[in-house]
């Protein structure tokens, strides 16, 4: 299979909707991944794991697992207590965060089901799961508390020597911050005042790559293979928790098949496979089945949100007020804590509100623990506000968004200072507000849904809308440290001109499908002068790449994009004394552009020096100017100066079937505004994507335990990930407003699709149906949910739906306690 | 996911395939398709010493037309009743509800009758096989000729059939509903799922009022439902919303569906209802 192209015309890279480069390997599967690397002598592991939620483990016997076929090691957490240290948290949200320890195979006591509980190393992996059966682990039950306001209630104890199960609270106030008034003096004067609660429900991120990790300790490092988004930051965690010296692990991750953060993550098996294959002495490799992957990778989301909004009559908001519960589930990852505070900075989104407060209490639970899923606090906030905008709206009988637009920073407003105290640098909400409406056909779907509710028809259309920024590019290393996280936020990149006249680029931003070999091609195409196919773009290998922070929050082009242009710049400065040398001109007097030195006023006719001749002048280094280094290689750490803000308009259009509780996209339509676009098929990728991902949270995907704490979603039976077969065509346009922190006008555009797309659907559900009395549906939206709570509304007298919604019975706190479907 | 170890038999006849089965007693599993099997086996669910593949057993193969009925073999896949055109012809609700079934891949091994020996309350050709009045033949070791069983007493229980320890399901024998219409409404919330419920209806209209109705019910119960009442009632009635929406609203009644993260129970039985009128319409329809 070849991947052709039709020519385009213009001579710029940057903005041409070029076909990946990765993705013929990727596609025909002619590529290495972790799981296809094969080693001589090689080994594998099986996990036995927890079903319990909460155990005291009080014997295991591994006799029979030892003595089974092929089998060469049965460790358990006795075994391996001495050197597994404890699993890193790099986040310490506030000073006194409480946090238990957090080994990799757990020593006495289990804290979640599937935690791992021994590991059975055998000659071939099928001997390893067989003889993982044979171990026989002895528990004592302990107590379990499965739900996150149970917890926070802090009868139960998830871990009972931490005397509470609250690891932190975190605040925000924008009147003690100095970025705003007081929020609680908004709400006593407000006109209107909405308080609503939200369910985040738990998520599980289903890369479609399982995880995977190899480690080959014969020669002077080891070398771990891991299906990772973050090799640099899981070597230097691998070197702090075993005390192995950093230069002596080498970490490689080849093609990963997705992560969207269920990979930003230092695991249990990789610290496992590393120890494994150092008490062997044999290249050792564990591979997960998607049962695992379902049970024991990180999960996402997974907040209670109470929100109060403050306005007055005429629709301007003046205050609003976030209380979270965030489940860390049983012990903090990596970001674990830090997740939901991400979102702290967001839930005033795009609007001028002038008082803000911000509390969130990180509990823990005997679930599995939550991490970074695509958005990452920032889908929280984002659906938590654009549903309370519409509920503003409701309240006040106004077009949702007429009242958006009222409270949000106008386009001349820019650059503005948020009640969170982010500047925004750019946007311009109007103009992509504007391109959707006319897009969606919005006043025709008003019409029509004028029409269907007068009709009385079984099929009700609703309109969703949701607008959204985000905080993307992490991050500015400045804030990550008044954050209190433990590493900054800068990337690194490297450009190597080689003597034939190809190009090496070196970025420490580690793709795992996001593209970057062919966008960062034509980045340095442009910059350099070359042609697209001869950059080559090197990543994922600690030892290639030696220095990085990696791919999450919408930071490889914005911030390792930037990184590459800065090593770029620095390349051609280098060349310039030769260029002047050979052209017997003033390095003051050249020019480059189009790959070329030219001397300034020499005439349209001069034929001027090439870069990529300079380079091959260089190697040989014959005719060098007095002191000039015997390289043009240039490298580039950038630390951006501040976030980027992309923005849009999502609007939906949702047809619900009254009689079953069915709902059905209409369309969808989305503006985005991500600045300037490297590859425009990329970014379509992405926001589709994206926009799946979000669909998937209002409508299909939810992690739900039982009451003993077992994970009733534990396969894709249950688990109802969409295909592409759920989903409709969507429309998707830009706008362009450039963002002003780095040179390329981009935004961040990754997480963007999933962070608007679930209020707009759930905003177009409930819009649907608000005539017959409904006013809320706890995502996912399921047909089900959809019926009762039109069956809910139909029975309850109209007086009663305005009230507030703190009740604990409210339709939107029940976590459904139902059974698992069938095989 | 790896399966425990076992051994792999694939005779050529069905009289091996029975001497396997009794030698090894329940030991031994079948296998058409594979694709309920194979999901057990790998996450660890059964664990057989020996698994016999039937899907070369060249007698077993193919779809014949009977007279009055067609003949469905137990090696034959979801595919070939999908492209046979005998069973487009004379047996609309079938191939309407198998063409609902999983994805490409799997029914291109799945077999109808592996599914209906599996008896998966959930699976999609039970409800149509049971309304349409299918007969199973199964075959003992040294019995001469199978066994006739009637759809009615063919289901069990969830999981369990008529097909005994060491027997085999050989075929379906189906009787030709020719110029019937048929529906078959799955309800899912994704597209790649197991019904929550599905309803089988086959009508023969005559001049815009239905003479005889067919109506089945997958996942309303432990096995595969037929509606007696509402297809007694339904005879006579024009196939308009008016008519029959009261009759098919009663579908679920009496009913015992399961209750899971699709759905509760009572839930399932107003599905049944509105889904049965829809479906019965659809089939009058068309
Ligand atoms: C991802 C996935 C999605 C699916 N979705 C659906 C769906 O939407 N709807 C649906 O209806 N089904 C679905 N199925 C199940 C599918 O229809 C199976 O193929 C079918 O249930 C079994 O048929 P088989 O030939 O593969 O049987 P096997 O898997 O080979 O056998 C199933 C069982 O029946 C026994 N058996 C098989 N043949 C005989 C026989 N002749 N005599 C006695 N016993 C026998 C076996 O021992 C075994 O216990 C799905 C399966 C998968 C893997």
């Amino acid at each position: 299979m070849t991947i052709t192209q039709e020519p385009q015309a213009g001579t710029r890279e940057v903005g041409r909707d070029r076909r990946r480069k990765e993705d013929q390997r990727l596609i025909t599967g002619r590529t290495k991944w972790t799981n296809n690397i094969e080693l001589p002598g090689m080994l594998h592991l099986s996990m036995v794991r927890s079903p319990f939620a909460h155990a005291r483990i009080t014997g295991i016997d591994t006799t029979e697992a030892k003595a089974a076929p092929g089998v060469m090691a049965v460790l358990t957490g006795e075994d391996l207590k001495d050197q597994q240290g404890s699993l890193p948290n790099a986040w310490p949200v506030t000073p006194e965060q409480k946090a238990p320890p957090h080994p990799a195979v757990a020593v006495d006591r289990v804290t979640f089901s599937g935690e791992i509980v021994a590991v059975v190393v055998a000659r071939s992996a099928a001997a390893a799961r067989d003889a993982a059966e044979l171990v026989d682990v002895d528990y004592e039950e302990l107590d379990a508390v499965i739900d996150l306001k149970v917890a926070a209630a802090d009868e139960v104890l998830a871990h009972p020597d931490l005397g509470t199960n609250e690891s932190a609270l975190w605040v925000f106030d924008s009147a003690e911050a100095g970025t705003g008034d007081d929020v609680e003096a908004a709400i006593r004067d407000a006109e209107v005042l909405i308080e609503r609660e939200f369910r985040q429900q738990r998520l599980i991120p289903s890369f479609m790559e399982p995880r995977s990790v190899v480690v080959d300790p014969t020669g002077e490092q080891f070398v771990m293979w891991s299906a990772t988004q973050v090799p640099h930051i899981l070597r230097l965690m691998l070197a702090l928790t075993l005390g192995v010296a950093e230069s002596k692990v080498r970490v490689i991750a080849p093609d990963v098949g997705g992560g969207f953060g269920g990979k930003l993550q230092v695991t249990p098996e990789e610290v496992i496979t590393f120890l494994v294959a150092r008490h062997t002495g044999k290249p050792c490799k564990w591979n997960e089945t998607r049962s695992e992957s379902l049970l024991a990778a990180h999960h996402g989301r997974d907040q209670w949100q109470k929100l109060t909004l403050a306005a007055k009559a005429d629709g301007t908001v003046t205050g609003l007020k976030v209380q979270l519960i965030a489940n860390m589930g049983a012990y903090l990852g990596l970001v674990t804590s830090g997740v939901p505070i991400l979102g702290a900075f967001m839930f005033n989104a795009i609007y001028k509100f002038p008082s803000y407060r911000f509390e969130c209490q990180n509990v823990f639970t005997n679930t599995t623990w939550t991490d970074a899923y695509r958005g990452a606090g920032r889908p929280e906030a984002t659906f938590a506000i654009e549903r309370m905008m519409d509920e503003l709206a409701t309240e006040l009988g106004r077009d949702p968004l007429e009242v958006r637009e009222q409270n949000w920073i106008k386009h001349e407003e820019f650059p503005f200072t948020t009640v969170a105290g982010l500047e925004y640098d750019s946007g311009n909400y109007e103009a992509a507000t504007a391109r959707a409406k006319e897009l969606f056909k919005y006043d025709e779907l008003r019409a029509e849904q004028a029409r269907r509710r007068e009709s009385g028809d079984r099929v009700q259309l609703g309109l969703g809308v949701s607008t959204f920024t985000e905080m993307c590019g992490l991050a500015p290393s400045r804030v990550l440290g008044s954050l209190a996280y433990g590493a900054g936020g800068w990337e690194h990149a490297s450009v190597r001109m080689l003597p034939s006249g190809k190009v090496e680029v070196i970025t420490g931003s580690s793709a795992h499908g996001q593209g970057h070999e062919t966008a960062w091609s034509q980045i340095v195409a442009d910059q350099l002068g070359v042609p697209f196919e001869d950059v080559e773009v090197l990543h994922g290998d600690t030892q290639i790449s030696h220095k990085g922070l990696d791919t999450y929050g919408s930071r490889s082009l914005v911030v390792g994009g930037q990184a590459v242009i800065k090593a770029a710049q620095k390349v051609i400065e280098k060349a310039k004394p030769l260029a002047a040398h050979v052209l017997e001109a003033n390095v003051a007097d050249l020019e480059f552009a189009d790959g070329k030195f030219t001397v300034r006023g020499a005439g349209a006719d001069q034929e001027g020096l090439s870069l990529t001749g300079l380079a091959l002048s260089v190697f040989a280094a014959h005719d060098l100017p007095d002191g000039m280094e015997a390289s043009l290689d240039a490298d580039a750490t950038y630390d951006p100066v501040n976030f980027s803000y992309p923005h849009g308009t999502h609007l939906c259009a949702m047809e619900v079937d009254t009689e079953t509780g069915e709902t059905t996209m209409r369309s969808y339509v989305c503006v985005d505004d991500i600045g300037t676009v490297v590859n425009p098929l990329i970014v379509d990728g992405q926001i589709h994507g994206g926009l799946v991902q979000g669909i998937a949270q209002a409508l299909w995907e939810e992690a739900v335990y039982d009451d003993q704490g077992t994970l009733i979603t534990g396969s894709f039976v249950d688990y109802t990930l969409p295909t592409s077969a759920d989903t409709i065509s969507f429309v998707t346009d830009r706008t362009v407003t450039p963002s002003t922190t780095n040179d390329l006008g981009a935004k961040g555009v990754g997480e963007a699709g999933t962070i608007a797309s679930t209020p707009a659907v759930v905003n177009a559900v409930l819009d649907a149906l608000r005539p017959l009395g409904v006013t809320d549906i706890v995502m996912p939206c399921t047909p089900e949910r959809v019926w009762n709570a039109i069956q809910g509304a139909a029975h309850q007298p109209v007086v009663e739906e305005a009230a507030p919604h703190f009740d604990e019975s409210a339709p939107n706190q029940d976590t459904p306690e139902t059974e698992g479907g069938t095989l | 996911m790896i399966p425990a170890p076992f051994d792999y038999a694939a005779p050529a006849t069905v009289e091996e395939a029975l001497t396997l089965l009794s030698e090894h007693g329940d030991e031994a599993k079948v296998m058409a398709g594979g694709q309920s099997l194979l999901p057990v086996l790998r996450m660890r669910l059964n664990a057989p010493e020996l698994v016999v593949d039937i899907s070369r057993i060249e007698s077993l193969k193919g779809i014949d037309d009977t007279g009055d009925a067609i003949r469905i073999g137990a090696a034959t896949t979801y595919q070939e009743v999908l492209d046979s055109d005998l069973v487009r012809e004379h047996l609309g609700l079938l191939h309407k509800a198998v063409s609902e079934i999983a994805d490409p891949q799997i029914r291109h091994r799945g077999t109808v009758c592996g599914a209906l020996a599996h008896a998966d309350p959930a699976g999609d050709v039970g409800a149509p096989v049971l309304a349409l009045d299918a007969t199973m033949e199964v075959q003992s070791r040294g019995v001469v000729g199978p066994r006739q069983v009637a759809a009615a007493d063919f289901f069990v229980d969830l999981f369990e059939t008529a097909v005994g320890d060491g027997e085999l399901l050989t075929a379906v024998t189906i009787p030709k509903h020719t110029g019937w219409g048929s529906h078959y409404e799955k309800f899912v919330r994704v597209s790649h799922q197991w019904a929550i419920i599905g309803i089988a209806a086959a009508v023969r209209s005559e001049g815009g009022v239905i003479a005889e109705a067919r109506v089945g019910m997958t996942n309303m119960g432990s096995k595969p439902l037929r509606a007696p009442g509402v297809e007694a009632a339904l005879a006579g009635q024009p196939a308009t919303e008016e008519a029959i929406g009261e009759i098919c609203a009663r579908a679920g009644e009496g009913t015992e569906p399961p209750s899971d993260l699709n759905g509760q129970a009572d839930y399932r039985r107003h599905l049944a209802g509105v889904l049965t009128r829809r479906a019965v319409l659809a089939a009058a329809g068309g």
